[in-house]
């Protein structure tokens, strides 16, 4: 081992930690915890790290959050700008965007914090939705991490609502714009539209209002309830210590990997310092939101091209290809081209993966604890869904882009556009298909694995002119990762009626469920029996024998 | 889909893209600011109308009065015609949506002959003098303000360009020139409307002229722009740079020390 | 390094098969020993390697505090791949980027080579309680339940519950100052008969004989700045914005009301009938319109009518005529309500 003991060492330990220590649990009893905290073992992966991406992004958000607030002017009072960039010098603009330019060109460092900022708010989105994808495939979210999901869930919303705020403060042309759109989006509503949007820009569009509110909640009550909510879901995960992938020595019932002392104080510790670090070059290196190209917001310019971050692309892009339908009903007019994008389908998509633990455990029945991860083969169906629903939010995504794709590609906006309004249904069902196939197919190739093995590439000719190609088995390794897939079986039809012939009065419920169970589980390939992997390990010895058998032979 | 924003080519081509437009910009700006003589000779108008006759009658008409395939000539001045042929839009190479710029194939002098032929089919918008292109004295902030208003809607605040319905785009101006730029205002070719002196004043297009000069310099105190495309191939970058640098660094993490 | 569990066979296995989930299980695999574990030479390289990181890191956060002082804030220089790019930002951010990332990479260098890379077996612990401590629970609640009388207190029980419900009302009540009722501030703009159109950015009065066939303006009332001044908002220009076209008067189908034109000069509202984008996208050889944001299209030789995309109403039309000198003015204010739909429109 590389560590050296070192005697001189450990007693200056003692002294200094140990004399802290005890003052702390003087006052705490905190030895007992700190045990175990110190001790905690994490599995390692490298996918258990994406929340991690998420997490130190939030804390990089922070830190130049409070450095941007030092100079930032959240208030849409004109004044003239005279500040050092020239092509803005004596332009009428609201002191929000005024103190952004100011930010960018005389505030030394200040452009670095700027973009720090606002890269770091994209990873931390994009990190938060691939951990998502993460927790999904893999099935973390069963029981007992639901309220965990529902926390990530709400996070991931409070995120994006969090994001947009922020890149509407510097009431630049651009998020002028955005703005512009929500206020529209808002003023279409039913019954409440006209006096919500009044209430919350104080007045018409653009007022003078909404930056100052806009930017309390910015820097207040979204990253507030952000803390709180990030700081209850590590409890969580340490609380009820994580998943891990199957593999050899991985139970049900334990956790291998290391201590959270000092492997993991390194690594993730270090993993924070890598993460701040790639924000801070991206930052130093690559312009985002350059607000001085866009110019100071007023309600009568716009430029092609305006696009929102690339976390509400999917909104704007639902709003764009929304057809134009309107209802006047009694003198009363109902937007839907405005309500179904940018209201009933976020609420159905958010809705459904926030309870998706639920949906899943009803279908399948399964309420037992889980802290082996499945391999998303072994979930073809789920693993199915989730595509189904990522490329959905692709097609919506790139919606969102249409008019950059038809410029880049030389291609008609318009049938972008309708390209997209049937894409949006066919390439989901298409994509949960071709999944769920792929799926299966896997299942099958690991079946083959474990009876067979692994095709070696060795071909050898028997003595009757056949050529066989030798098969090897797996590793235990190997066996141990394969092997983890349960056998589940759809729920059964019997409970519908009991053994006197009285119908389950709840029967037409459970049919739905046993056949949404079998749509689920029905055509998952069955794990091997002891018997047949006892089978083919016979046969695979017998047929190594014989190679080697023939082998002599032809050295002979 | 054609955009995969896991696929790193798309913004390597974004950004190749961008950069070889700005090396365009530069020699375009370049060379496209000689002045020209304003006043056509006899002999031009002659050399222009035989040109005319062999390059562009068949579709425009032997007098410029046009055809079912090519609109009419008459009044619309030698500044169009500059345009169209010191652009290489015209003589057009294929129909479609609209004209595509090309090598012009018709030299400088040319291209003067035949703008001043057919100046004298009809009075229309002159091409711009050294002095109307002049832009020492231009006001950038003004010039700033009054792009984004009359030319930021298509071409983009950053000048890039942008989609039109229909297939159409109005183009990139980071590779013309002010002369170019000028002409296109007075004729309004193709689907782009006319802003004419009369309503948009010379002073006004020199400030935005100064204000396009500026864009074309492609300055980003910030850093690389990423073409300045805006949201779009920021998100791009996060999910394929950044996120691919983060998965990498979390895969050397979780993988065993050899 | 010691296994927490030293027994083969992991906890809650039994006859090689995991209790929980039926699943077979294997061993821990024999751990395999590191380079750095077996050479002393490949230790201290690693050590080495670790501490150079941590001291370039070093170097890199004092170059770039260096460069904060130093390098001047105003110079833009040229870098290749990068472009043209402030000095000041890309040395100072580089370098304390540089510093940061160091640090990470050492540390993680750290810990994959020179601490104990062997896995450690902890076991889990059910997250379900005892049953005894649940019924307890349950008995603590019914017992206070009892205490607190709240079963028996009908009245206490029900006050309670009306103040309760009561207490948050006047926090919403509270919000009502946050604006205006909307009254009829949607369906109005600033236009009305005889005001004059200008440019906008520039202010300046058109003339009618000025504006080509296919000509663009920008325009607004010439009232507009004046009440933009007195009322110190961009309200007015939010929905006062107009856009003027001169089409060839054969080119027009249809117009929203007779006459509304001025020898072929259309004057639109600017303002988006979907969400309020400013729309100045015309084509001018097919008098579209075209939406930046959501892609609608409008036809503005038909009325102004949707011809594509989102937005489900034509855009407004402005009735415009000239005074008696040739500039353009409003023959009237708009006859419908410019701008996105809203619940009482109608």
């Amino acid at each position: 081992m590389s560590t050296k003991p070192n005697a001189a060492v450990d007693a200056k330990e003692k002294s200094v930690g140990g004399s802290v220590a005890g003052y702390v649990d003087d006052r705490l009893a905190s030895a007992n915890f700190t045990k175990r905290l110190l001790n905690k073992v994490f599995p390692d992966h490298w996918s258990f790290m994406l929340g991690e991406v998420a997490l130190y992004s939030f804390i990089v958000l922070l830190l130049s959050g409070v450095y941007l607030t030092l100079w930032f002017k959240p208030s849409m009072v004109e004044v003239i700008y005279n500040g050092s960039y020239v092509p803005l010098k004596g332009v009428k603009m609201s002191e929000a965007f005024a103190s952004t330019l100011d930010i960018s060109f005389d505030v030394r460092g200040g452009l670095l914090m700027r973009q720090i900022h606002h890269w770091a708010a994209l990873f931390f989105i994009a990190a938060m939705s691939v951990h998502v994808g993460r927790i999904f495939f893999t099935g973390a979210f069963r029981k007992p991490r639901e309220i965990n999901w529902v926390i990530g869930t709400l996070l991931l919303v409070l995120g994006v609502l969090e994001g947009f705020a922020g890149y509407s403060l510097p009431d630049d042309l651009l998020s002028g714009t955005g703005l512009r759109i929500a206020q529209g989006i808002v003023q279409a509503l039913p019954f409440v539209g006209t006096y919500l949007a009044m209430f919350l820009f104080g007045g018409e569009f653009p007022g003078t209002d909404f930056i100052p509110r806009l930017y309390s909640i910015h820097i207040l009550l979204i990253p507030g309830i952000l803390l709180g909510l990030i700081t209850v879901h590590l409890i969580m995960v340490f609380y009820q210590k994580h998943t891990q992938f199957p593999g050899e020595g991985r139970t049900e019932s334990n956790v291998v990997g290391y201590r959270l002392f000092p492997i993991y104080v390194a690594k993730a510790g270090g993993f924070f310092f890598i993460v701040f670090g790639v924000i801070t070059l991206i930052a130093a290196l690559v312009t985002i939101n350059g607000i001085w190209l866009y110019g100071p917001y007023t309600p009568s310019q716009v430029t092609a091209g305006s696009q929102p971050d690339w976390y509400i692309g999917f909104l704007d892009g639902a709003v764009r290809i929304m057809p134009n339908w309107e209802t006047n009903l009694l003198g009363y007019t109902i937007s839907w081209n405005l309500i179904v994008p940018a209201l009933v389908i976020p609420g159905i998509m958010f809705t459904a993966l926030g309870l998706y633990p639920w949906i899943e455990s009803w279908v399948t029945g399964d309420k037992k604890e889980h802290h082996l991860l499945d391999r998303p083969r072994n979930a073809p169906v789920r693993t199915g869904l989730g595509v189904m629903a990522i490329s959905f939010y692709l097609m919506l995504w790139i919606s969102g882009g249409n008019d950059i794709i038809a410029t880049a590609f030389n291609l008609s906006i318009n049938q972008i556009t309708w390209f997209l309004r049937i894409a949006l249904f066919v390439v989901p069902l298409i994509a949960f298909k071709v999944t769920k196939r792929i799926c299966l197919g896997l299942q099958r190739r690991d079946h083959e694995k474990l009876l067979h093995g692994y095709e070696t590439g060795q071909i050898l000719r028997l003595p009757h002119g056949e050529f066989i190609e030798i098969h090897k088995p797996i590793s235990d390794k190997e066996k141990a990762v394969i092997l983890s897939k349960k056998d589940y079986s759809p729920l059964a039809l019997e409970a519908l009626s009991d053994a006197n012939g009285v119908r389950n009065p709840n029967g037409g419920k459970a049919k739905i469920r046993a056949r949404m169970s079998n749509w689920y589980y029905g055509e998952n390939i069955a794990r091997p029996s002891a018997a047949e992997l006892e089978a083919a390990a016979h046969h695979a010895e017998h047929e190594l024998h014989e190679a080697q058998k023939h082998m002599q032979q032809i050295t002979h | 889909m054609a955009l995969s924003r896991k696929h790193p080519a798309v913004l390597a081509t974004v950004i190749g893209v961008a950069l070889g437009t700005m090396g365009v910009a530069y020699a375009a700006v370049d060379s496209g600011t000689k002045p020209k003589s304003v006043v056509a000779s006899q002999t031009q108008v002659e050399e222009g109308k035989a040109l005319y006759i062999e390059g562009c009658s068949s579709c425009h008409g032997l007098a410029g009065q046009g055809s079912e395939v090519g609109p009419t000539l008459i009044g619309v001045g030698a500044a169009s015609v500059d345009f169209q042929v010191s652009t290489g839009r015209m003589p057009l190479a294929a129909p479609g949506i609209q004209a595509e710029p090309k090598p012009s194939s018709y030299n400088e002098s040319e291209t003067a002959a035949l703008a001043a032929y057919i100046a004298t089919l009809g009075p229309g918008p002159a091409i711009p003098t050294a002095e109307m292109l002049d832009i020492s004295g231009a006001d950038l902030a003004l010039g700033g303000e009054l792009f984004r208003t009359n030319c930021a809607q298509c071409h983009s605040v950053s000048g890039r360009g942008g989609a039109l319905s229909e297939g159409g785009v109005a183009p990139s101006l980071l590779g013309s020139s002010p002369k170019v730029i000028y002409e296109a205002m007075v004729a309004g070719p193709a689907n782009m409307p006319v802003f004419s002196d009369s309503v948009l004043p010379v002073e006004d297009k020199q400030a935005i002229l100064a204000y396009i000069e500026e864009l074309q310099a492609n300055k980003n105190p910030g850093g690389n722009g990423l073409g300045r495309l805006g949201p779009v191939t920021e998100g791009l970058f996060v999910w394929i740079a950044g996120l691919g640098v983060l998965l990498g660094v979390a895969v050397w993490i979780g993988a065993k020390a050899k | 390094m010691s296994h927490e569990h030293n027994s083969v066979e992991p906890y809650g296995a039994k006859d090689g098969v995991d209790v929980v989930s039926g699943v077979p299980v294997f061993p821990m695999g024999e751990h395999q020993l590191r380079k750095a574990d077996l050479d002393p030479k490949a230790a201290k390289r690693a050590e080495i390697q670790v501490a150079s990181m941590f001291g370039l890191s070093a170097l890199s956060i004092l170059g770039s505090i260096i460069s904060y002082i130093k390098v001047p804030n105003e110079s833009l220089v040229s870098v290749p791949v990068i472009g043209t790019v402030n000095a000041n930002h890309v040395s100072v951010g580089t370098l304390f980027g540089l510093g940061i990332f160091l640090i990470g990479a050492g540390a993680i260098h750290w810990a994959k080579k020179l601490m104990p890379d062997e896995e450690v077996v902890q076991e889990r612990h059910p997250l379900t309680s005892e049953k005894s401590e649940r019924d307890e629970v349950a008995e603590i609640f019914k017992r206070g339940k009892a205490e607190s009388g709240i079963s028996e207190y009908k009245i206490i029980r029900r006050t309670l519950l009306g103040a309760l419900s009561l207490f948050p009302l006047p926090l919403l009540v509270f919000l009502r100052d946050l604006g205006p009722m909307p009254g009829t501030r949607l369906r109005e703009t600033i236009w009305d008969e005889g005001i004059h159109i200008v440019t906008d950015a520039t202010y300046r009065k058109i003339k009618a004989a000025d504006i080509q066939i296919g000509g663009l303006i920008n325009a607004v009332p010439e009232n507009l700045l004046e009440v933009e001044h007195e009322d110190e908002n961009l309200n007015e220009r939010g929905k006062a914005s107009i856009i003027l076209v001169r089409l060839d008067p054969a080119d027009i189908v249809s117009q929203q009301g007779e006459g509304w034109d001025y020898e072929g000069i259309v004057a639109f509202s600017k303002i988006c009938t979907h969400v309020g984008c400013p729309i100045s996208l015309y084509q001018q050889r097919t008098h579209h319109l075209l939406c930046p944001c959501h892609q609608s299209t409008f036809d503005l030789s038909d009325s102004g009518n949707v011809v594509f995309g989102p937005a489900a109403r034509r855009m407004p039309q402005l009735p415009i005529t000239v005074d008696s000198e040739g500039y353009l003015v409003a023959k009237s204010g708009f006859q419908e309500p410019v701008g996105p739909s809203f619940w009482e429109r109608g």
